[in-house]
């Protein structure tokens, strides 16, 4: 059976975080699950929270007034749901809507921020991680909006 | 009164249209019989024809339909100009000139036995649909099917309803994306490189055949060697601007290859560094 | 294959060949001046001919100037080369009718009503003729056209005792000697001897030719003294392409500056392809009459340095001057190379020549592979 440290120790994200640390994001983590149509966090709300996916796709939506929200994006297995956290106001920006039954691992956004602002290394180790899925993230919108797709005219 | 049917690649054949289907809003599928019976139609999953609309005309169509039908040449064409529109715009009965087959197509030796990834954006579908088509109907020849579909939002998706009865078949996994997914869908959103992460490739068996926009081509490319697979094994195919499409008028070079005869498809090593240049 | 003998003929001889060869049904076709220019076109005579009128030829220069005698053929090559007669500017593939929603194609055969004679075939230009041979002909399919107007053409060669400053076929391995693709080749003399030809054969029909005219045997003096005239029109030449590795040197330097240098200067006005023998492009134009009932499509010269060679739905591959004269000289020199197994230039200088502004192929290849980013213009 798998225990919670060995999931978030043979992740990706967490490759490469020296054993302290590691303990450290086990102590906030905890395993969570979502039915599928319920809703993981909302726009607006606070965000103190994020999510390493482990099973289930999960929808990016926009608010849409007199509309079912538009989605934007949807994450799969294995992605991280969640930045807002990082940094103030630290307030979600989106809706999560579970399209399937989700398993994830929750992490304690609140604590973990209060610890990288303590110890700057833990929070180097946690930026810098962010910052590569913000790029990849930012990469794969900008060739959504180049509309590849469309007839230029 | 019949015009002798000749095997003259520069003079076009008499076609008629027995079918047209309107796919999305501007996309439309074609199904062409030749005018004199006995003829039958053959065509390798990749190659393209002329087609010529009297006075009008003559654009390079990828062939869209079943290879092993002999009695018809299937094409998906999109209304971007005054030739296409006037091609869309066809009722069953008219007549159509066809040149052709020509050109390199989607390498079946190369696929034998081995697992095939089909990724596909926009109208790149429609040249990889005879490919799939040919695996499906010779199941046992392949390994698993993965077809990775990505457009621009859902009312431009081509082939919906055979997207969903291809993932019924065995060791088949169809997965749709859309850059855009406006009101009321509910699949999956972002650019078709996203849905590499609800595979579970192995690299070594894997031949990769891709299809659509020049970027999205770059970008899966990139995406591919990412997940390991070698440019030996991924397929691109290629388009430039065609008139002869027998390597005469000089049009369609690109690079040192002639995409009328040394592609449309081609091996990724061999255009690797020339899908980076600018203006080539 | 007949022998090759060498034989003399007078310059009066000349008309007699002119004579003989339309008497055997050709159409004569040579040299004569057109609009200050040594253009091909039907002689009847030798007087139609450029007698005592030589060439000089600079980067975007070219005029006539007399010569102190009166030879027939003292110019090197003019604006036009050979390929209008069999590479056609502008010919109608084939017409259609339609009738009941469908149509039909009318047959057209085209074929030149007369064959036809080169009279004065450089060897650059054989080479030429070689070249588009193997683009044409010889590769995965066949240009009808071409083949009906390039058969039964009688070749006349010329041994070029004179050169351009804007010649280079020596390096390009082309010229000025000519070693073969003609029916007879003549070298021009003049001198204590008198006006005369050495005249050689290359085929059956060469030497059947002959014999319709008063020649005697050359003799050793006579070779000799060609030979060293041709010799003589190869080491004058001042421009020269070194071709060691010149395929990987212009692949290799996609994003070289002199790119952008040329660039600057590139009218792309594409005079540079339409005097290139071996400039092969064309474009295809559908037409109908006002009935719409009657269709015909045109194929004419295209050029790779226009806006709209490379358009595809939503805009234009190569749209900027650099990216167009790039490819022109890339394809030209190398990937022509890939393509059919030689290179695509002869060496003739037209290029050089008939470009407005005397863009140079040998400066830009030699600045590339010197590294260098200036040119002097």
């Amino acid at each position: 059976m798998e225990t919670l440290k060995g999931i978030i120790t043979e992740h990706p994200f967490f490759a490469g975080l020296d054993d302290s640390f590691a303990d450290l994001m086990v102590s906030c983590a905890s395993n969570v699950r979502f039915k599928a149509g319920t809703y993981i966090l909302k726009e607006g709300d606070a965000a103190n929270t994020f999510y390493l996916i482990r099973e289930g796709k999960v929808a990016v939506e926009v608010f849409a007034p007199q509309h079912k929200p538009i989605i934007v994006s949807t994450l799969g297995v294995g992605e991280i749901l969640g930045w807002s956290w990082l940094m103030p106001p630290f307030q979600w920006k989106f809706h999560a809507h579970a399209v399937d039954d989700i398993r994830a691992i929750a992490l304690d956004g609140k604590c973990l921020r209060t610890k990288c602002e303590e110890n700057h290394d833990l929070g180097y180790e946690i930026l810098k991680r962010f910052a590569r899925i913000m790029e990849q993230r930012l990469e794969a919108t900008r060739l959504q909006l180049l509309d590849v797709y469309g007839v230029r005219r | 009164m019949a015009t002798a049917i000749t095997n003259d690649p520069m003079l076009p054949q008499p076609y008629s249209v027995r079918e047209v289907a309107k796919e999305t809003p501007d996309t439309f599928t074609l199904s062409l019989k030749p005018e004199n019976a006995v003829n039958k139609t053959s065509f390798q999953p990749g190659q393209f024809s002329m087609l010529w609309v009297f006075g009008i005309g003559e654009l390079p169509i990828s062939i869209s339909g079943d290879p092993a039908l002999h009695d018809r040449l299937v094409y998906t064409v999109r209304s971007v100009g005054q030739a296409t529109h006037s091609l869309v715009n066809l009722r069953v009965g008219d007549g159509v000139g066809v040149r052709g087959p020509f050109g390199a197509g989607w390498p079946a030796e190369a696929a034998r036995g081995r697992d095939i990834i089909v990724v596909a954006g926009g109208i790149g579908l429609a040249p990889l649909r005879p490919l799939i088509y040919q695996v499906l109907q010779n199941r046992k020849n392949y390994g698993r099917l993965v077809i990775l579909y990505g457009g621009r939002s859902p009312r431009d998706l081509l082939y919906r309803k055979e997207l969903a009865t291809w993932a019924r078949n065995r060791e088949t996994q169809v997965l749709v994306t859309v850059d855009y997914g406006g009101l009321g869908w509910r699949g999956h959103v972002g650019v078709v490189t996203t849905l590499f992460k609800y595979t579970r490739l192995q690299p070594a068996r894997s031949v990769a055949m891709v299809c659509g926009p020049e970027i999205m081509m770059r970008f899966v490319v990139g995406e591919l060697e990412t997940q390991g697979i070698s440019q030996d094994d991924i397929y691109v195919s290629m388009e430039r601007n065609m008139k002869c499409a027998v390597g005469f008028c000089g049009h369609c070079q690109y690079g040192p290859y002639f995409i009328c005869k040394d592609g449309p498809v081609f091996q990724c090593e061999r255009v690797r560094k020339l899908l980076e240049k600018y203006e080539i | 294959m007949a022998q090759r003998s060498e034989h003399i003929l007078g310059a009066d001889q000349l008309g007699k060949l002119i004579e003989a060869l339309v008497r055997k049904g050709y159409e004569v076709l040579g040299p004569t001046v057109r609009d200050e220019a040594i253009i091909y076109d039907n002689v009847q005579s030798v007087a139609d001919l450029p007698s005592g009128l030589t060439d000089e030829q600079e980067p975007g220069r070219y005029h006539l100037r007399r010569r102190d005698d009166k030879a027939l053929f003292g110019y090197s090559v003019g604006p036009q080369s050979w390929k209008k007669y069999m590479h056609l500017a502008e010919v109608r593939l084939w017409s259609a009718e339609r009738q009941d929603g469908t149509f039909r194609i009318l047959n057209n055969e085209g074929k030149p009503e007369r064959p036809r004679a080169f009279l004065g075939a450089r060897a650059c230009e054989l080479a030429a003729i070689a070249v588009q041979d193997r683009v044409l002909l010889e590769d995965r399919y066949r240009d009808p056209i071409y083949d009906r107007h390039r058969g039964g053409t009688f070749i006349i060669a010329l041994q070029c005792t004179q050169t351009a400053a804007t010649c280079f076929c020596a390096s390009m391995g082309t010229g000025p000697r000519v070693s073969g693709g003609f029916d007879l080749v003549l070298t021009e003399l003049l001198g204590s001897k008198g006006h005369r030809f050495l005249v050689g054969t290359g085929s059956d029909r060469g030497t059947e030719m002959l014999t319709e005219l008063e020649t005697v045997p050359a003799a050793e003096e006579d070779r000799q003294e060609a030979s060293a005239r041709v010799e003589a029109a190869a080491s004058q030449q001042v421009r020269s392409i070194d071709r060691t590795g010149i395929k990987e040197l212009l692949y290799e330097n996609f994003e070289h500056p002199r790119w952008d240098h040329v660039a600057r200067r590139c009218l792309t006005c594409a005079n540079c392809t339409m005097v290139c023998p071996t400039c092969f492009c064309t474009s295809v134009e559908d037409v109908t009459d006002i009935t719409g009932n009657h269709a015909e499509r045109w194929r004419r010269w295209d050029s790779c340095f226009t806006q709209t060679f490379s358009y595809i739905h939503g805009g234009s591959i190569r749209t900027s001057a650099k990216a167009r004269y790039r490819q022109w000289m890339t394809h030209k020199l190398a990937s022509w190379i890939d393509q059919f197994g030689s290179s695509g230039c002869v060496g003739c200088g037209r290029c050089i020549t008939w470009c407005p502004v005397g863009i140079d192929i040998t400066e830009e290849v030699r600045v590339i592979r010197e590294g260098g980013k200036n040119g002097n213009s």
